[in-house]
Order: C-alpha cells, then sequence, then structure tokens
C-alpha cells in the first residue's frame, strides 16, 4: 500500500520536529537503534531526550535546535502506512519547506498556544493553499505550557478559522495537544489537563483522512527524451495526467499535430495496451515527424498554448529585481521569459502592499510571465501537473508559480 | 497502478532525467549489495534493455568473496561492462580496517577511489542506490544532490527540488550524485526483487542460523540472528523486526555523526 505522504508545517520551535518524535515513540514505531541515538545526542547536548533529534539528524540542527532541511519518515498505524514529512519553519529555510511540501496530499499546521499564529504560521498556511493542499490538521501545541487553559485554546483556535478564512480554507480539525508529554497525540488524553477536550486526539484525525481519489482528467504526456530503438523512435516520460490506451488518437503540442498511439512500451513489454496517471512508458506514436523533450502529447480537452500568461507566484530565494531573465520550467518544458510583476505581497502581512519592482525571500506576487517561446499549459485546478511550474533564475530554481 | 509499479515509475523518471541531462558523463555505482542490484534493473528498464554508461564497482578489496563472483556473473549474464575502481596506492600501503580509524579506511578505499575515477573519467552525474530510511541523515537527501570540486555535500544550501524538477546547474568541477530509488524502504525493496525475480548475492540469505541485512566489506560486516532462508521470509521477518538495517554495520556506531562526515567527504 502507498504510504500516505503528509508534510508538518509551522512557525519555527512551535514543536513540528517533537510531535512526530514522539509520535513514532509513542506507537513503537522508533527502531531501536535510532532511539538509543537519539537518546545518546539529547544527553550529550545536556537535555531531557529531545524527540526532535529523531529528524533533526544534522550535527548543525541538533547543536543549534533547529531544522534546517525537510526529511521523511516512514510510520504505519493501524489504519495505513505514512510518509511523514518534516519541514523547518524559519523563513530563510522556506525553499525546503515547499520542497518537502510538494510530496505531500495533506499538511499539519502546528501553532503554540502561547505564542499563537506568527509570521510563519501565516506564509506556511497560505503557501499550502498555493501548491493545492486541501486536507489540513491544525494542532495547537505546548497546551502543558498554557497551563491547559482551554480559554487560550479557544482563542487561538478562533484566530486560526480567521487566517483559513483569508484563502476561503477550513482546517478539518483544530486539536489541543502537548507533542512534549505526547498529549492527544497518539492517544486521547481523558485525564489529567486536556480533560475538557472530547475530540479525536491527532493519529485519530490523521486515519480520518481519505485518501484523494485520482481524478478524472484529460490526458497529458510532456515527452522527456526520445531513444532511437528497433521499432522506431520511443518518447519517453509519465504520465502527467488522465490515461491513455493503444490506438488512441492524441495531439502533439506546441504545433498541435494529430497522431495515433501505435504501442505504449513498458520493458520488457513491446505494448501494455494503457498507462494512467504516474506510469513511466515508452510512446510509439504514427506520425511523420519526431517530437522532441518539452512536447506534449495530449487529449481532449486540449491545453493551452501561450507565451504570455497570468500567474501567482512563490519567491524562495535572494532578491529578484523585476526584468531580470529567468527560465519556466513546467513539466519537461524549459523556456526562457519575463515577469512582470503586478502586486508584490508577503503572506505573512498580506494587508501591506510592497514595492511592485522586486520579489525578497518568502514574497509572492500576482504576475504576467512573457516567455521567448510557446509554453503548453493547463489552468492549475484542471491539470495539476502542467498548471504549475518552477522558476530558475541563473541556473538555480528560485520560485515556484500557479497558473491562474 | 500498484504500488511497487508507482515506485519504479518515480525511479525511471530519475534516471531518464539524468541521462537525458548528463548523456555520456552520466555512471552509476553498483556496490553488488540488493539496493544498487534493484537499481541496475530499474536502468535497464529505463533503456528497454540496455545499460547505456558505465557501472562502476569500487573495489576496498576487502569484499565477499561471493561478492565478486555475482558481480563477474551477473554481468556476463545482463551484458554490461564493469568499471572496477580501487585505491591502489593505498591498497599498496597496506590501508584497511585495522589501520587507524575505520573512517579513514572508509575515506581512502572508497571516497577516494571513486574521487579518482571521477578525476580520470570526468564523470558529472553518478547514480547511487541510497534510500531514506537507511538513516536519519540520509532522510534528508535529494534526488539529484550537487557536490563540489572538494566532493562536499553542502547539505545547508541545498536547492529546492519540487515537482520533479531537477537541478542541475553544474559548476566547474562538479558533480551530481543522483539517487532514483530514494524512496524506497527496505521492505519495498525486498518486494520489488520478490516481484521481478532479481537475482541476488546469497549472502542475504540465513546459513546456519545467521544472515547478512547489510553486506559491504568483510571486517565491518557482521551477521544478524535470523532464520530467513528465502526472500519470503525475509519479508515476514521484516515486518515485525525494530531493528535498523545499519545495526551491524561497524561505521555507524563509531561515531553519531560518522555517516554525516562521511556523506560530506563524498561517500556514498
Ligand atoms: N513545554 C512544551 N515544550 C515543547 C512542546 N513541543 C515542543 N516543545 C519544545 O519546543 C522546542 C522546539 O521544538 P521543535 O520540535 O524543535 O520545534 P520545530 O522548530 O517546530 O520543529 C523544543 O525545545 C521542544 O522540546 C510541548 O508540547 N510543550
Ligand atoms: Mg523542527
Amino acid at each position: 500500500m502507498r504510504p500516505f505522504p503528509i508534510v508538518i508545517t509551522g512557525h519555527v520551535d512551535h514543536g513540528k520536529s517533537t510531535l512526530i518524535g514522539r509520535l513514532l515513540y509513542d506507537t513503537g514505531a522508533l527502531q531501536a537503534d535510532r532511539l538509543a541515538e537519539m537518546r545518546q545526542s539529547s544527553q550529550d547536548a545536556g537535555k531531557a531526550s529531545e524527540f526532535a533529534f529523531v529528524l533533526d539528524a544534522f550535527e548543525e540542527e541538533r547543536a543549534r535546535g533547529i531544522t534546517i532541511d525537510t526529511s521523511q519518515i516512514y510510520f504505519t498505524s493501524a489504519r495505513r502506512p505514512y510518509v511523514i514529512i518534516d519541514a523547518p519553519g524559519h523563513r530563510e529555510f522556506i525553499r525546503n519547506m515547499l520542497t518537502g511540501a510538494s510530496y505531500a496530499d495533506a499538511a499539519v499546521l502546528m501553532v503554540d498556544a502561547v505564542e499563537g499564529i506568527c509570521p510563519q504560521t501565516r506564509r506556511h498556511a497560505k503557501l499550502l493553499a498555493l501548491v493545492g493542499i486541501k486536507d489540513i490538521c491544525v494542532l495547537i501545541n505546548k497546551l502543558d505550557q498554557a497551563g491547559y487553559d482551554r480559554a487560550r485554546y479557544l482563542e487561538v483556535a478562533a484566530q486560526v478559522r480567521d487566517l483559513f478564512a483569508e484563502f476561503s480554507g477550513t482546517p478539518f480539525a483544530i486539536i489541543p495537544i502537548s507533542a512534549l508529554t505526547g498529549e492527544n497525540v497518539a492517544s486521547r488524553a481523558r485525564e489529567g489537563g486536556l480533560s475538557w477536550y472530547y475530540g479525536p486526539c491527532f493519529l485519530e484525525a490523521l486515519d480520518a483522512i481519505d485518501t484523494p481519489a485520482i481524478e478524472e482528467r484529460p490526458f497529458r504526456f510532456a515527452v522527456q527524451d526520445v531513444y532511437q530503438h528497433e521499432d522506431g523512435a520511443v518518447l519517453v516520460g509519465k504520465v502527467d495526467s488522465g490515461r491513455l490506451a493503444t490506438g488512441d488518437q492524441v495531439a502533439v503540442w506546441p504545433a498541435g499535430a494529430a497522431a495515433r498511439v501505435r504501442a505504449i512500451a513498458k520493458y520488457p513489454a513491446p505494448d501494455v495496451g494503457a498507462a494512467s496517471y504516474g506510469d513511466a512508458v515508452g510512446l510509439f506514436l504514427d506520425l511523420d515527424r519526431v517530437p522532441a523533450r518539452g512536447e506534449v502529447v495530449a487529449g481532449e480537452p486540449a491545453p493551452e498554448t501561450v507565451s504570455l500568461f497570468g500567474a501567482t507566484i512563490f519567491w524562495f530565494a535572494d532578491c529578484y529585481v523585476s526584468g531580470r531573465p529567468v527560465v519556466i520550467r513546467c513539466a519537461t518544458q524549459a523556456v526562457a521569459g519575463r515577469i512582470e510583476l503586478l502586486k508584490v505581497y508577503d503572506p505573512a502581512a498580506p494587508d501591506e502592499e510592497l514595492d511592485p519592482e522586486s520579489l525578497n525571500i518568502g514574497e509572492m506576487a500576482r504576475c504576467r510571465i512573457r516567455t521567448d517561446a510557446p509554453l503548453v499549459i493547463d489552468p492549475f485546478a484542471s491539470v495539476p501537473e502542467l498548471g504549475r511550474f518552477v522558476i530558475e533564475c541563473d541556473g538555480v530554481p528560485a520560485g515556484a508559480g500557479i497558473v491562474a | 497502478m500498484d504500488y511497487l509499479d508507482a515506485l519504479e515509475s518515480k525511479s525511471i523518471c530519475v534516471i531518464r532525467e539524468a541521462y537525458q541531462k548528463f548523456k555520456g558523463r552520466t555512471g552509476m555505482l553498483w556496490s553488488v549489495g540488493k539496493d544498487s542490484t534493484t537499481l541496475l534493473c530499474l536502468v535497464r528498464k529505463a533503456f528497454f534493455g540496455k545499460i547505456p554508461f558505465p557501472v562502476i564497482h569500487i573495489d576496498t578489496g576487502y569484499k565477499f568473496p561471493e561478492m565478486y563472483e555475482f558481480r563477474d556473473r551477473l554481468a556476463k549474464e545482463w551484458g554490461f561492462e564493469v568499471i572496477v575502481a580501487r585505491n591502489e596506492e593505498q591498497l599498496a600501503c597496506g590501508m584497511g580496517p585495522d589501520q587507524g580509524a575505520k573512517l579513514d579506511c572508509c575515506t581512502e578505499l572508497k571516497t577516494n577511489a571513486l574521487k579518482q575515477l571521477i578525476d580520470r573519467e570526468g564523470f558529472q552525474a553518478i547514480l547511487l542506490g541510497i534510500r531514506r530510511d537507511e538513516h536519519g541523515i540520509r532522510a534528508k537527501e535529494r534526488y539529484f544532490s550537487p557536490r563540489d570540486s572538494q566532493f562536499q555535500w553542502d547539505y545547508e544550501h541545498q536547492p529546492a527540488e519540487l515537482w520533479d524538477q531537477y537541478n542541475s546547474f553544474l559548476n566547474e568541477s562538479e558533480h551530481y550524485r543522483v539517487h532514483p530509488i530514494l524512496h524506497f524502504t527496505e521492505l519495498d525493496i525486498w518486494r520489488y526483487i520478490q516481484r521481478e525475480k532479481l537475482p541476488l548475492v546469497d549472502l542475504y540469505l540465513s546459513r546456519q542460523g545467521h544472515r547478512y541485512r547489510s553486506i559491504g566489506c568483510v571486517p565491518c560486516c557482521s551477521p544478524v540472528a535470523s532464520p530467513a532462508a528465502s526472500i519470503e521470509e525475509i519479508i515476514e521477518e521484516l515486518q515485525l523486526t525494530t531493528e535498523s538495517e545499519r545495526a551491524g554495520r561497524a561505521q555507524d556506531k563509531e561515531n553519531l555523526y560518522t555517516m554525516q562526515k562521511l556523506r560530506s567527504l563524498g561517500y556514498m
């Protein structure tokens, strides 16, 4: 069974790494030597058992008590396997948070009960909405430190609802916990400070999320490479969206030339007859021209071919100044272009409008993107794989965006 | 599509992406163990039965005799060429696990042997069969990981990697480590080996109540007590164990950060 991927997000020090360490420990999922290593390293650092060290494996992370890079750990509950993705909470490491979130189907947003909503809480919530993660479970953590105060929990929960309302979202649960003591993490804390709470614990809430069904979407296949095969040219890539069968009529974009699928190869089978979402296959097409990497084989309804389009982008690198050339990478396409910034804002302070001539780390923008060559795209909502892109600046990924 | 198909497809895409970007400057490391043999099988699938780049075996001279035998046999059977990389100079000086710290031995006989080979052959991308679930440090790896001219892993500044967009920008004398099976767990590997009926060194199977869960150099690997004498039994056993795979590996025991140091020095 495929592990369900979930990312843990939130402001720095609100307890993300501790939560995961605690969850694994309380469910007996922590391997003996990892547990011993966590104990030893905590002791070396002069601390009691620091559950965060299970995830924060770099020497620098432990010394500084922070998470620098995202990591993934496997865990199996009574219901199903998970891959839990830890994410750093500092603005400077936001690219690592996004890297982690890009693998997730659902998310946890941690909020410290004492501190309440902080800048990275806001930024992460907006970013999760941008990349299309809809199932978000909010944990109000460190209730032990907040004196198990129910009124404080309700107050922070109300702030959380207001935050989600800014992008028309709703968290599916808001649970008071203590990652440190384990209360309401892997089992309900019926006694003690949290006995006023009657809802599910974190693990129960997690198990209640349904695996998103693969929706019926139009067929898309961005050509990754072309190999010469004894039976002719084979286009390799993965099915980015939808499904395909041998004999289907397709079109190859941006030109839009019609073609028929002669075979769908998956070694050692010369023709497997059909392929669906995520399948890495080789296509043999009846077409008088051999397509190149970046062309998109598509079904109906057809994708759009554009050289100017609107987008919402998120920046995770050093300062960008308007007009600098960039490369847009969408599926296997890579096209040079320019960004025309329309409105720049900080998702952590959405009411302030910022200088529209530059972008700084952690900021978002509404923009128009003009490309030097045609780009084949879809609206993000209808085909996510062709509706999102990475922006490269000087050869390095610097931002990400959604076709709006 | 079932779960193993999904894992396989992801790996194949990563392999093809590396080859598309680095072409003839690509190579793969084959330790002859279960993970890199799985990788080898995936490479074969990615290129419709061919292996279009060199397969490198880093030979410390301390491997199990069964490993050398298996290496030569599979190379013949599948018809691919193996480049054997050895740090001859250090071997001549008598470098070994008994000579000083184990870290030095790994550095000289593995890392530096690979360094010499990369310098000589000009590789820009090296495919490796590492997995996230092996170790806390490996859980933080990217699929495409740049290494500088000193072979250092700049793990504090790893580039973003999302939506199958892999970084491939190369500065002078840099190379990439590419990790196509990063998302497989140990159990996934065994299920895949079972499904694909992959050939394997039989050190993994129990003999007289012991087997190896992870194989490398003879002096630094100890077998675990286990009656599992078939792949089916290994899969059953792994579903119950709380010991981790590398428990039998000497490297990880010397010091908490040995793995990180080895990785940052370019060890695989
Ligand atoms: N009192 C208390 N401290 C906690 C709790 N959860 C985490 N902490 C502490 O908060 C600090 C930051 O936790 P960490 O998990 O590293 O936060 P992260 O930055 O969100 O990953 C650590 O010192 C934890 O021990 C909690 O529920 N109660
Ligand atoms: Mg953390």
